[in-house]
């Protein structure tokens, strides 16, 4: 009787674990099911942008959409590139991303040294001063520092375009902190041999924290490719003008009979530079910005 | 450190050296703004121009009551709060889903994770336009009858594709209900990534005892992910939600990457602009002491916002 009762009670449990295993497998696939329609719809305008580059305006105003182009139009990315003048527009961006990184890392490193190293009276209060300009907003300074530039006779020059921006706090404190992570015996030793501070920064702490800085350099080349605001206000002549600028500048309309396929070759054209950083270097951007909390 | 300090004693001033460049571009580029912005805002009618011409400005709250009582900047307060408000806790919950859903899988995973990520670097202006191209509607879409459509725009042909009624998105005559939801799948769509990437950072971390221990037990999936998952990441959640509001209060370029500079569908230009658009608007007509205010009245949402959420979540979250 007992023996019975035992039988029949691995029995029940055997029917409950394959109940569970199909449960399990069947929830498994929903999972994957969302995880991939939602991938889908992440990537659709991607999807869109580059197919609608490729088309012809007539295949592109066709009442039933074709996913893929019948004829493939090269000719597009020629015509986008010439209609926004992409050309100097990149090479303003180029110019003003690459002096304003250097300009900005070698700021960034000499303060985060001082504030990670150097013994100074005040050094927590002014620390602490700056983490709190953190929280104000952007727009509250631009106001200022647009009629600071104009006094300065900045207006439409590069310059307008990188000093404002030299001085991050987010990373002063992000290259900050990796610096503490570096052992002080490091330091004291290096005293004791009297090596300069100066010597000591370029020598160990600069190759020991590279990995942030080549995120800040990442961060700070993409705000400048992104920057559209502050661009607009002070520097939008055809000379210094930058591409987030020039594109919404040379297809100002977004509603109604526009020539898209050219429009979307010319967005292609944009995105192109970011899309081969995210390739390349997408380690370095998931590193600095899961600490940031900024957009580029 | 006493030795440490004892070395470095003796020349104090190098360090402020060390600080010289980031400290003279902060003092004129952020220090002098806040000082200047608040001055600014308190002298009645304040104008930078009016301000070179000699003329004098008397201290008062003149630029708030004036601010608060101008119709579009209460139209601009109106759209930011509901963008933040529908966008933050859609675009928490998705990222969320997700998280947890890309955490309970091996295959695929690191290359869906990408997949996710990759709307973090795109330009939000340039991709902005993507979406309006997904939108449009070539063709007369104005109102009346008989007119024309020659394309619907893709997001259309999809409705249509499923039983459903073409909707006037973001062109002329469009309605406001529209316009907003094209805002928020726009701005969901870009504030996704971050969420996630933070989320899934906080899921990776989190002690597998706990899953362990509710598998002994037999408890059910979703008791897990009310009860262990969501509690554990509490602090990420919170971080992601107080981030979102911070940024959606200063939501801005992808409305412009969607309507132009126009902020809004041709027949009514400026419907959808936001508080930072007031403040740039104020700023391009020299009415500097009305952008001061309503840069500070931004300051004190924002600061009120997080403050409040800091509480909560010292309440609520967890460990």
């Amino acid at each position: 009787m007992a023996e019975r009762i035992e039988i029949m009670h691995e029995k029940n449990m055997q029917k409950e674990t394959s109940k569970q295993l199909i449960l399990g497998y069947v929830f498994k696939v929903l999972v994957y099911l969302f995880l991939i329609l939602m991938g889908v719809i992440v990537l659709f305008p991607f999807y869109w942008m580059i197919i609608s580059s490729l088309k012809t305006l007539t295949e592109y105003r066709l009442s039933v959409p074709t996913f893929f182009p019948t004829k493939i139009m090269f000719s597009n990315y020629a015509d986008a590139f010439t209609t926004a003048s992409l050309g100097r527009l990149f090479l303003n961006t180029l110019y003003v991303g690459i002096v304003s990184t250097i300009l900005s890392l070698i700021i960034t490193i000499l303060s985060a040294f001082a504030f990670a190293r150097l013994e100074f009276k005040g050094k927590n209060i002014l620390f602490a001063g700056l983490l709190a300009t953190m929280m104000i907003p952007g727009e509250l300074f631009t106001i200022t520092n647009y009629s600071t530039v104009t006094n300065l006779g900045w207006i439409n020059t590069y310059t307008v375009l990188i000093v404002p921006f030299l001085v991050s706090v987010f990373y002063i404190y992000l290259l900050r902190q990796n610096f503490l992570q570096i052992p002080n015996e490091l330091y004291l030793a290096a005293k004791v041999d009297g090596t300069s501070d100066f010597k000591y920064l370029c020598k160990v702490m600069i190759p020991l924290s590279l990995p942030t800085l080549i995120s800040i350099t990442i961060l700070k080349m993409m705000g400048a490719w992104n920057s559209y605001i502050w661009p607009r206000l002070v520097a939008n002549d055809a000379a210094h003008r930058m591409v987030t600028n020039g594109l919404r500048n040379a297809f100002k309309d977004t509603t109604g009979d526009v020539n898209y396929p050219v429009q979307m070759a010319a967005v292609a054209l944009v995105s192109a530079p970011l899309f081969l950083v995210f390739i390349f270097l997408r380690k370095y951007i998931m590193k600095g910005v899961s600490r940031s909390g900024i957009k580029g | 450190m006493a030795n440490n300090s004892m070395v470095e004693s003796r020349h104090p001033w190098k360090a402020w050296l060390y600080l010289a460049p980031a400290l003279v571009l902060l003092l004129v580029f952020t220090v002098w703004p806040i000082i200047n912005t608040v001055r600014m805002a308190f002298l009645e009618n304040y104008s930078g121009l009016k301000s070179v011409g000699g003329q004098t400005f008397k201290f008062g709250f003149g630029n708030f009551v004036k601010v608060l009582q101008y119709k579009r900047f209460i139209q601009c307060m109106k759209n930011t709060v509901l963008i933040c408000f529908l966008t933050v806790p859609i675009s928490t919950m998705l990222a969320l889903l997700i998280s947890v859903a890309l955490n309970s899988i091996k295959g695929l995973q690191k290359f869906l994770q990408t997949v996710f990520f990759l709307p973090y670097v795109t330009n939000s202006i340039a991709i902005g336009m993507v979406f309006a191209a997904m939108f449009n509607i070539v063709g007369s879409f104005y109102g009346t009858e008989n007119e024309l459509i020659v394309t619907a725009g893709i997001i259309n042909n999809i409705i249509q594709f499923f039983g459903g009624k073409p909707v006037n998105w973001i062109n002329y005559g469009s309605t406001y209900a529209a316009n907003i939801t094209v805002m928020v799948i726009y701005i969901v769509w870009n504030a996704l990534p971050f969420k996630i990437l933070i989320l899934l950072g906080g899921l990776q971390s989190v002690n597998k005892q706990y899953y362990d221990a509710a598998k002994v037990d037999g408890t059910s999936r979703r008791r897990i992910f009310a009860r262990i998952t969501v509690p554990l990441l509490s602090p990420m959640i919170a971080y992601v939600v107080i981030t979102g509001f911070i940024g959606g209060f200063k939501e801005y370029t992808s409305i412009v990457g969607i309507f132009g500079e126009s902020m809004g569908p041709a027949d009514d230009k400026g419907r959808l602009n936001t508080m930072v658009g007031f403040i740039y608007d104020s700023l391009s007509t020299n009415s500097q002491g009305r952008a001061s205010a309503a840069a500070l009245i931004l300051f004190g949402i924002i600061l009120i916002v997080t403050l409040i959420q800091l509480y909560v979540s010292k309440k609520r979250v967890h460990y």
